[in-house]
């Protein structure tokens, strides 16, 4: 019987959760690092054991920790994310320039075949990248560099670079998404980037079609189909079929399309979710109901998933990095909320249960399959 | 001997209970008991003093015999009875947040 380990990062710590693979039953761990933020854990394809954690806090910075052995114990790593070489300025909320400066780790994407490599997504908005296992940290400096960086500005939580996605087919290609700078990818390992956010349409902006400056929250992609890029925008769901080259909007008859996650179901590349959330001023669910969407065609056309969560007096959120899904089958989605609540389906959205309810605020939450 | 007080939260990250204790030798500043620190507890690097900077992070605040440190120079002699170990000096995560 498999097993199935959902890491989950809060306001206060993290929650290592796991389940058989009936995933019915779950067992709850921690909190680890009890009182720190947790943004992101996040675990290595190449060794599920492997964990790694990104531990902040506003008093004392940034802390990386490494396990080993699936969450049981853990210890600190390499902290150091040193920007390279002339740091330079981007924008202000106020539009007045300011320099680069290092705050935390938003989200760690271990490479699929080697578990000592990660690269890490920084605020102020910057790639890092180890190969010795979380010891040390070199900054991937093409993209901090790129010539649209002095027009990048943060959004509301920070200048985050949050969503990163390597191609699994071309290793070379890397797409990394920057709030509020837009998407960018590589096709040369990080060496050079390029905006890709042609489509996209942002009235916050100056210039709604600017090449930067586009709030993303989030880009999912489903493996088998690395060209297939889905995109929850600040406001707008979009999709490019052409690894980003363009995007066209498939918000559809979504009640509202402004909201934080995106995922891709583990066996239907067309089959994606989405939680809408009221609007930018209003950051949780309409209505009192929290619903997750679900498309079966790519986009457009959306269904409301209910059954099993709240229907009356709910008002939570559901962050950019809460949402994961698992590769069982049926898939298994999950998402933590605003309110320290954690649901799953075990059946591809159609039926939800709550799997723990009170844990601090939910940042992060991932999953793995374990043998 | 040197001691030292950290807040809890560095008290977890270094896994010590209760005061710290140095060895540290010559002229005793805020920098080099930090520095011992530091190196004593390798995982303490940055979260007192800003990586890149070295400037002391904006909510840790240094105390002593009932005074403020803050914003002494980290150069500065810390005082005799911190040196003699008749005083620990104490790293405080600011009052901030709620």
């Amino acid at each position: 019987m498999s097993g199935v380990r959902m890491l989950v990062g809060t306001r206060k710590g993290a929650f290592v959760v796991t389940s058989t693979g009936k995933r019915k039953n779950w067992k709850v761990s921690g909190p680890h690092f009890g009182g720190w933020e947790i943004y992101h854990v996040n675990g290595s394809p190449a060794d599920p054991d492997r964990l790694y954690a990104s531990q902040s806090s506003g008093w004392f910075g940034q802390v990386t920790q490494r396990s080993n052995d699936g969450g049981k114990t853990w210890e600190p790593a390499g902290n150091e994310f040193a920007y390279e070489g002339e740091v330079g300025d981007h924008l202000w909320y106020d539009g007045t320039p300011r320099p680069w400066e290092f705050k935390r780790i938003w989200h760690f994407e271990p490479s699929s075949d080697d578990p000592d490599t990660v690269y890490a997504g920084a605020e102020d908005a910057a790639i890092f990248r180890t190969t010795d296992g979380a010891k040390t940290w070199e900054e991937l400096p093409g993209l901090r560099t790129h010539d649209s960086g002095p027009r990048w500005a943060p959004g509301a939580g920070g200048m985050c670079l949050h969503t990163i996605i390597l191609d699994p087919v071309n290793k070379d290609r890397m797409f990394v998404a920057i709030s509020a700078a837009g998407a960018f990818r590589t096709d040369d390992a990080g060496k050079s980037w390029q905006p890709i956010n042609q489509g996209l349409r942002s009235e916050g902006i100056p210039d709604p079609k600017a090449d930067v400056g586009h709030c993303v929250h989030r880009i999912a992609m489903h493996p088998s189909r690395p060209d297939v890029l889905f995109m929850q925008k600040h406001w707008d769901v979009m999709r490019s079929d052409n690894a980003g080259a363009s995007w066209r909007e498939i918000s559809g008859d979504l009640p509202t399309d402004f909201g934080f996650p995106i995922a891709v179901h583990a066996h239907e590349p067309e089959t994606i979710y989405v939680v809408p959330i009221k609007s930018d001023s209003e950051h949780y669910v309409p209505d009192g109901k929290l619903r997750v969407y679900r498309s079966r065609t790519g986009g457009d056309e959306w269904e409301p998933l209910t059954a099993g969560l709240p229907q009356a007096d709910c008002y939570h959120n559901v962050l950019r990095d809460a949402m994961a899904v698992d590769t069982l089958d049926p898939c298994g989605i999950y998402f933590g909320t605003s309110g320290g609540q954690v649901y799953g389906s075990a059946d591809g959205g159609d039926t939800w249960a709550p799997i723990v309810r009170d844990l601090p605020a939910v940042l992060s939450v991932e999953v793995q399959v374990l043998p | 001997m040197i001691r030292v007080v950290l807040p809890a939260h560095l008290k977890n990250l270094a896994r010590v209970s209760g005061e710290v204790r140095l060895e540290v030798n010559g002229s005793i500043t805020q920098r080099l008991v930090l520095d011992a620190l530091e190196a004593q507890y390798p995982m303490l690097c940055g979260t007192i003093r800003d990586r890149q900077s070295g400037q002391r992070r904006a909510f840790v605040r240094f105390y002593a015999c009932e005074e403020d440190l803050s914003n002494e120079s980290p150069d500065a002699p810390l005082p005799d009875r911190v040196v003699t170990g008749e005083e620990p000096l104490l790293i405080v995560g600011a009052m901030a947040g709620g």
